[in-house]
Order: structure tokens, then sequence, then C-alpha cells
């Protein structure tokens, strides 16, 4: 079996992505410690043919779930904390972005950070979200069709 | 396929979007380190580990909640050692110095010259039968003292064994700490160490003073 080490080193990033995308940056950080705290505990009873990125995110899926029913309808917090590597137009940016996840459905949210952040196949995202392989692929891309229009006014990705 | 889905199978995050969730690089670190921290408080952790720079190179500090559990040259290969440990000890390994702060320390303040023995928990469960009867004897061996392949075999009770407590030698889970590299040839020169020729000469020389 792997050190768990490894799993933080190779998957650390993306975990906080598709936190960040899910529960919104300030939520994040519990989210990331809580799926990471739980996957090690976990840990020695994995099967040694398990897809780790599909755990993990299952893990984290169930975390920022909690946490988002604990903060039921209050709005989700978006301050990040400025990046000090970043340019004002990357704050810009990022603000942007939090603004646009904040505009879609949960549901699209999820299926948007599960299939194009962690790169799970839309079957697992539907096993994750419920309902079909279908409806996850629809819902990801109304979520995807809304960023884009929010983000090209930002200059991302144009 | 539908049209719809056919349309939409287009659709990807634009570039850099998803560059844009990242967080600044010292929060991931921050966030390594607190679970580092939640999971020693938990005892969740079967091995903690960092590395130290020495004279002898970089070497990898290991321990458990029973005490320091190795110590390994880069010659060993970290990565592989890290490997060994999670199938022997536990897989739940994490990069950590709180741990293992007292061996390091420690480790530092002997290399420095300021140290001639080392005051800390070891936990031995990777070395059994012959070779913890050798490592026993090990710790026995003073600072800037040396002893035989051959006396060591004796003091095991074992005189015929001197090529096992090479061996025994060889695989000290705790090079350095437990004093491997006080054991030479009955001619006087060195002999072969796990850590490479060169290092056992630079240990024996930080000893003699």
């Amino acid at each position: 079996m792997q050190p768990f080490e490894k799993l933080v080193t190779d998957h650390g990033a993306m975990v906080l992505r598709v936190c960040r995308a899910t529960v919104g940056p300030v939520d994040a950080e519990d989210a990331w410690s809580e799926t990471f705290l739980a996957a090690l505990q976990a840990y020695p009873s994995l099967p040694a043919d398990a897809d780790v990125v599909a755990w993990l995110v299952t893990i984290a899926h169930r975390r920022s779930v909690d946490l988002l029913r604990r903060r039921g309808r209050a709005p989700i917090p978006v301050d990040p904390p400025p990046s000090p590597a970043g340019t004002d137009r990357d704050r810009a940016a990022e603000l942007a972005l939090y603004d646009a996840l904040r505009g879609l459905t949960e549901r699209q949210r999820l299926c948007v950070a599960y299939h194009h952040l962690a790169g799970l196949p839309y079957r697992e995202v539907a096993a994750l979200v419920g309902g079909t392989e279908a409806a996850a692929r629809r819902a990801a891309a109304d979520g995807i069709r809304a960023l884009r229009r929010v983000l090209a006014e930002e200059g991302v990705g144009a | 396929m539908n049209d719809h889905e056919t349309v939409t199978a287009d659709l990807r995050l634009p570039d850099g979007a998803a560059g844009l969730l990242d967080g600044d690089p010292a929060l991931l670190e921050r966030l390594h380190a607190g679970l580092v921290r939640e999971a020693a408080g938990r005892h969740l952790l079967d091995v903690a580990y960092t590395t130290v720079s020495t004279p002898v190179g970089r070497l990898l500090v290991a321990g458990t909640e029973l005490g320091l559990v190795r110590v390994a040259y880069e010659a060993e290969g970290h990565d592989r050692v890290l490997e060994l440990l999670a199938d022997r000890v536990g897989p739940r390994v994490l990069r950590g110095s709180e741990p293992v702060a007292d061996a390091v320390a420690q480790l530092e303040a002997y290399f420095d010259g300021d140290r001639r023995g080392f005051d800390l928990r070891l936990d031995l469960r990777l070395a059994s039968g012959f070779r913890r009867a050798v490592v026993e004897q090990l710790r026995a061996i003073g600072f800037g003292e040396t002893r035989s392949y051959a006396e060591v075999a004796r003091a095991t009770g074992s005189p015929g064994a001197v090529r096992a407590v090479g061996t025994a030698c060889a695989r000290n889970p705790l090079p350095v700490v437990v004093p491997c590299h006080r054991v030479v040839r009955s001619d006087g020169t060195p002999g072969e160490y796990v850590g490479g020729p060169a290092a056992k000469a630079t240990l024996l020389a930080l000893e003699r003073g």
C-alpha cells in the first residue's frame, strides 16, 4: 500500500479545487481537512485496486454536502483570501468565478466540479449526486455554459 | 447521443478557470500541517517522517507513537523506505517534523559535535530475532569506541555468527542512532556500511574528534 503522504501529494491540490468549487473558498479549508482526515482513518481498509481519485471525491462530496446542509440557506461565503502572487486581474477573475459558481444550482456546481475538476466520468458523478448519467451530463453542461458566459465578460478563456 | 448532448460534448471549463481555484501555494502546506497535527492528536498516524541535512547526506527520520522507528540514508532510497514502512508498520504515513522533532534535534547536535549519545525512545519492531540481539549489543558500544564484527558476535553468544553480525549491521533500521558504524573489521579497517564507506569514515572521524 502506498504511504498516505503520496495521496496528499498527488491529489491534495485537486481535492482543494473541488472543495473550493463546491462549498466556496472559505469553507473549502474545513472540507479539505475533514476529507483527508476521514480518508486517513479509512485508508488501511481501502482495497488495493480501488480508484483513489473516485474514493477521495466521494469522501469530499459527503463532507461538502454536510457543510452545505449545515449552512442551510445562508449564502456561501465567497470572500477568498487575496492571492499574494496574483495580479489584480486574476483577483477580479477569481471573484467573478466564485460569483458565477454561486449562481449555479448546487447540482450543477457538484457536477461541474466532479467531472471537470476531478475528472470523474459522468457515470460516477451520477452515482454521487443521484439521478441518471445523462442528467449529470446535462447539469454539468448547463453549469459550464453559465460559467463561460460570466467568465467571458472577465476575459477568462476568451 | 441526441442533439443536445452533441452540442454540450464540446463544453469545457474555460482555459485558466481551474487555475483560478488553486489556493495560494502556502495554503496547501498549511492544510497539510493541520492534517498532521489533527491526525497525531487522534492517534491516527502509523508513521511520521521528515528529512534532515547532515554531513553524511540527507537522512530520513521516521517515528511511530512508540518512538524512533527508522533512520535511512539517501542511498537506501527514501521513497522505497517509506513504502516498506507502509507495509511493515502501517500505511498511515505522513510527512511531519513535529512528531520526530526530538530525534532531529539530537541528530543535529550529534553532527555538530554537541552530543555523544542519544536519549530517545526507540521502536525496534523492524529488527527481530538475531538482528534484534545485535542491535542491543550495538547500543552498548560507546561514543568513540569500536568493536570488531567477531567481538559483537561473541557478545551475542553466537561467536560463529560473524557474517550474520555483518548482515544485521547492514540492515540496522536505525543507523547513526544505533551505532553500527562503530563495528569495524578485526584488522581495524572500517569495513562496509549501510550509508557507504565514506559515511562510515566521516562518523568515525567525527567521534575521534
